[in-house]
């Protein structure tokens, strides 16, 4: 099976090729060369889905360790090193299957320069399974830094109007953080020798030199996830970006943040995530009832959902640098769920804008007299984002705030009144968009879900329900490696055994 | 017979100056140049390569000339950048009725004027190899000679480069009065025995007009008019291959001469280099002429060589080789590129002039990215591997503080290439644009490609170059 894991990462690129070859033959706005491109798109990012799946069927859930790996040299040191564990696999998973919604979702929604799009959107596939797979910290550089450029140009080309200032700010932010991140990884690399992963995880570095590496992590994890304050980029892509572009944002680029505390920052530096414990979960926190806050006083329907995205990232957060087996498995399960959810609420949204082409809630109301099924759609993925038992949000959020009581009592019950914050604003949501009576004559004529965005809900739906009524399966497969985590967590920190 | 192991030594550089002198003559009783006197021009720098490589190794001329890996190294980029430049800058120049054969001439003779900048072995030398390179360059810049923009451009860069020779001169004559010699291994035995404040002093004046001629901040007045009013290809050339060699010189007066005083000279590189990048980063968003952009990333992209240099040791010097050799194809391929275009007969050369390329010529447009990006230092492109080696070897000298702060700067130059990259493939396009020229196109999708893919399998090649030609340079 060697080898599966950088042909899973590069099969979009194989897309991406046959569209430039089709590209190079025929003309750029040729309704066929379109369509063939569309195809093509789709084509590839269920085959890269099936090989995931793969991936997934072979997986050892018994080892901790790496799986699949792949090493061949490159040059000064470098190593091109692929491998998954239980921590990251699943996240394979997440991007493979959501690539597909989102290249449907956009089958009609966008119209102008397509073909771009579709390149787009399938070398980001390649970046994001590419950052969750690479084993060498240069090679994840490339990957995650590499993200940054057909995102700035899916918000940019593709968005609403404000895209350029949306744009502009999602890349700066970001690049801010990544470069930290960049002079840190250096740093490790200038420490310890090697940039393979693996070895990494096995070095100790000295506690004074962990505080600044975790600190230059931090920076760029922070702003990726997004934690309060460094959120005020969130909001702003989200609006702006195309449908799709919100849906890859919100599911699948936010969850770099979390892996990348997984991944570096607890067993890497255990020490100074331990140091720096209290400072995160202050941050967690304040993002959790704040950002409710600030949600429920949005006008703009994704604006609401972009703030709700930062809030359940409070409760990621908590759980990861709550380090017991509860919080980290938790957070893995809040992102997996979350990546499901909020990329149904989007497309829920995306649904009613390609209507009506406005986001504003007080323009709607009264949908469930139009939109039935609309209306019970967007009912479960509400209910998902509330967190209600049988749904996959609540038992991330009742495993990682298990976790957070665990570690320190008062932030976990400061959290938990998130939990009610989010009832409120979401529900709040519903009510002014789906029920009521119509009162604006522009959404007489509004038609329910055609087929094409039904065969979108479908998967999406019997994800949510099944993360929520079977979670075992998932931690099934993270067990033994965030069991490892935790264990060698509790030995660096000193605290002993479980 | 058996020749002089001088000669030998020396091969490229007289290759270099015989074929100049006959070129001369070949043009002169000609009158005009031509598609086999360009050919032939390119052949002598090819030559000059092979000779380079297969040459012997030395010194010749009492020290004066070094012939080690570092000078081969250089003096291969050197020539094929200058060998690129020729065919870019005659067509250009006859496609607006400027055609002389003097250009290849000039082009080659600054090729011999690096080409022994790179192998100078005492300040004589040094000097000579400088001046030879910049009084080239001056005539190239005011090329055009009708034009007042090139004029100016060329006396601006004259009048400049003149007083940076002065401070130059005057350092060398402190360094020669204190240490008792030229030759740099005299003057590192008298380093290394206790350096007199004269020589140090003398060190300084001689790093400032080098700090000149790669455009190295607060030295960099001249760089945003000259690269604004000089012909494009004319730029293009001289953005890349004499920075290269000014900063593999400044290497070697460093670790051959005052490798015992690195105390001393690392502080001065490290004000050059945070004062280039913060001036390159800031100055830069202001600009909306892409030629003066490009001035303010080469000076921004000096100071990150310069903080490769200032880390010292082979690491060092190897990143800021690697640096240079990535940053001069990286340069060559965006000013070819912009001499490829015009619009209606006009040069394109102001941000609005390139709104919406990605529409109307998506090869070039995806070049003009590739570039940007590179020159912003985003993996995977060449930029970010030259950055990469240059901060690897900061932090590994300890100098972390400098390194972050050269990253943080990139960050604010990101915005005016993300600016760039949003006209291009964001905004309408404003009128047609004119079919670009063959040549200019070739270059610039070699460079390119060499930015992406090309250079993840040529680092694995060029890597241990660098490293043995920087263990030539005599840093430890």
């Amino acid at each position: 099976m060697s080898g599966i894991l950088s042909l899973t990462t590069f099969a979009p690129l194989l897309g991406v090729a046959a569209i430039l070859v089709l590209r190079a033959l025929g003309g750029t706005e040729n309704p066929a060369a379109v369509r063939a491109a569309k195809a093509i798109a789709l084509a590839t990012s269920l085959a890269t889905f099936a090989l995931s799946i793969l991936v997934v069927l072979r997986f050892d859930t018994h080892q901790a360790g790496f799986q699949f790996t792949e090493s061949s040299a490159w040059f000064a040191g470098l190593r091109y090193a692929m491998g998954v564990d239980g921590v990251s696999v699943l996240f394979v998973l997440l991007t493979a299957f959501l690539m597909p919604l989102c290249i449907v979702a956009s089958w009609r929604s966008v119209t102008t320069r397509v073909v771009e799009y579709m390149i787009a959107f399938l070398v980001l596939e390649t970046l994001v399974i590419g950052v969750f797979c690479a084993l060498d910290l240069i090679v994840f550089y490339l990957f995650f830094e590499g993200q940054l450029i057909p995102m700035f140009l899916i918000i940019g080309i593709w968005g609403g109007k404000n895209r350029v200032y949306a744009a502009f700010k999602f890349f700066l932010y970001t690049l801010l953080g990544s470069v930290l991140m960049l002079a840190a990884i250096l740093a490790m690399i200038g420490i310890a020798h090697t940039s393979s992963i693996p070895a990494l995880l096995a070095f100790k570095f000295a506690p004074a030199v962990q505080t600044w590496l975790w600190l230059a992590f931090f920076a760029s994890f922070a702003v990726k996830m997004p934690m309060w304050p460094v959120h005020t980029w969130l909001p702003d892509a989200h609006v702006e970006a195309p449908t799709a572009g919100s849906v890859i944002l919100a599911g699948i680029l936010l969850k770099m943040g979390g892996y990348g505390f997984m991944r570096f920052s607890i067993p890497m530096f255990p020490n100074a995530s331990w140091q720096f414990t209290p400072l995160i979960f202050a941050l967690s926190v304040i993002a959790i009832v704040y950002t409710s806050l600030v949600a429920f006083r949005q006008t703009d329907i994704k604006k609401l959902i972009a703030y709700s995205s930062v809030a359940h990232m409070g409760f990621v957060t908590l759980g990861i640098f709550s380090g017991n087996l509860q919080g980290e498995q938790g957070a893995l399960f809040q992102m997996l769920s979350h990546g499901v959810v909020s990329g149904a609420l989007f497309l829920c949204v995306g649904v009613v804008y390609d209507r009506m082409h406005t986001r504003e809630i007080a323009f709607y109301g009264g949908l469930v007299n139009r939109m039935p099924i609309y209306a019970a759609v967007f009912m479960l993925f509400t209910m998902g984002n509330v967190g209600l038992p049988g749904t996959s949000g609540f038992v991330g959020e009742i495993l990682t705030l298990t976790g957070a009581y665990g570690a320190s009592t008062w932030p976990a019950i400061v959290a938990a009144t998130g939990v009610i914050l989010s009832a409120v604003y979401a529900l709040s949501l519903y009510r002014r968009v789906v029920f009521g009576e119509i009162t604006n004559p522009a959404l007489g004529a509004i038609g329910d879900l055609g087929r094409r965005e039904t065969l979108i809900f479908a998967p999406l739906i019997i994800a949510t329900l099944w993360l929520g009524l079977q979670p075992g399966l998932v931690f099934h497969i993270t067990d033994a490696s965030t069991r490892h985590l935790v264990d060698a967590y509790r030995a660096a920190t000193g605290r002993g055994g479980p | 017979m058996s020749l002089d192991p001088a000669v030998l030594i020396s091969s490229p550089e007289l290759i270099l100056a015989v074929s100049a002198l006959g070129l001369l003559v070949w043009g002169a009783f000609a009158g005009r140049g031509g598609t086999v006197f360009t050919l032939a021009a390119m052949t002598a720098l090819a030559v000059a390569a092979v000779a380079a490589c297969l040459g012997n190794q030395g010194s010749a001329f009492h020290g004066g000339l070094i012939a080690d890996a570092a000078a081969v190294f250089a003096k291969v980029v050197i020539y094929a950048a200058s060998a690129a430049a020729i065919p870019l800058g005659d067509r250009w120049f006859a496609r607006r009725g400027g055609a002389r054969f003097e250009f290849a001439v000039l082009v080659i003779l600054a090729a011999l004027g690096m080409g022994m900048m790179v192998s100078a072995g005492d300040l004589i030398s040094l000097y000579v190899a400088l001046e030879l390179q910049s009084l080239a360059l001056y005539i190239l810049a005011a090329f055009r000679r009708d034009d007042a923009r090139s004029s100016e451009a060329g006396l601006k860069y004259f009048v400049l480069g003149a007083l940076s020779s002065g401070l130059l001169l005057y350092g060398a004559s402190l360094i020669y009065g204190f240490a008792g010699s030229t030759r740099f291994d005299v003057i590192a035995a008298s380093v290394h025995a206790g350096a007199a404040p004269g020589v140090l002093f003398g060190l300084v004046f001689l790093i400032c007009g080098l700090a000149f001629k790669v455009s190295a901040a607060p030295f960099h007045m001249w760089t945003p008019d000259v690269y604004e009013g000089a012909p494009t290809p004319v730029v293009g050339f001289f953005a890349g291959a004499p920075k290269l060699a000014a900063m593999v010189l400044l290497a070697r007066v460093l670790g051959e001469g005052f490798g015992g005083a690195l105390g001393q000279w690392r502080q001065v590189l490290v004000a050059l280099a945070l004062a280039s990048v913060g001036v390159g980063a800031f100055a830069g968003l202001a600009q909306n002429n892409l030629k003066r952009l490009w001035a303010y990333s080469s000076i921004a992209n000096i100071g990150y060589a310069l903080v490769g240099l200032a880390a010292g040791g082979t690491a060092g010097v190897q990143s800021m080789l690697l640096f240079m050799v990535l940053y001069v194809i990286d340069v060559t391929g965006f000013f070819a590129c912009l001499s490829a275009l015009s619009r209606e007969g006009r040069p394109m050369e102001t941000m609005d002039d390139f709104a919406g390329l990605m529409r109307e010529r998506p090869g070039l447009a995806l070049a003009m990215t590739a570039f940007s990006l590179s020159a912003l230092g985003l993996p995977p492109f060449s930029g970010f591997w030259a950055k990469y080696f240059v901060f690897k070897a900061a932090i590994g000298a300890g100098l972390a503080p400098l390194a972050v702060a050269a990253l943080v700067g990139s960050v604010v130059a990101a915005f005016y290439y993300l600016r760039l990259i949003k006209v291009m493939w964001l905004d309408p396009a404003p009128g047609k644009t004119d079919p670009p020229a063959g040549e200019a196109v070739a270059i610039t999708w070699a460079s390119a490609l060499f930015a992406f893919p090309a250079v993840l399998v040529a680092l694995i090649a060029l890597e241990p170059l660098a490293r043995t030609a920087a263990e030539a340079l005599g840093h430890r």
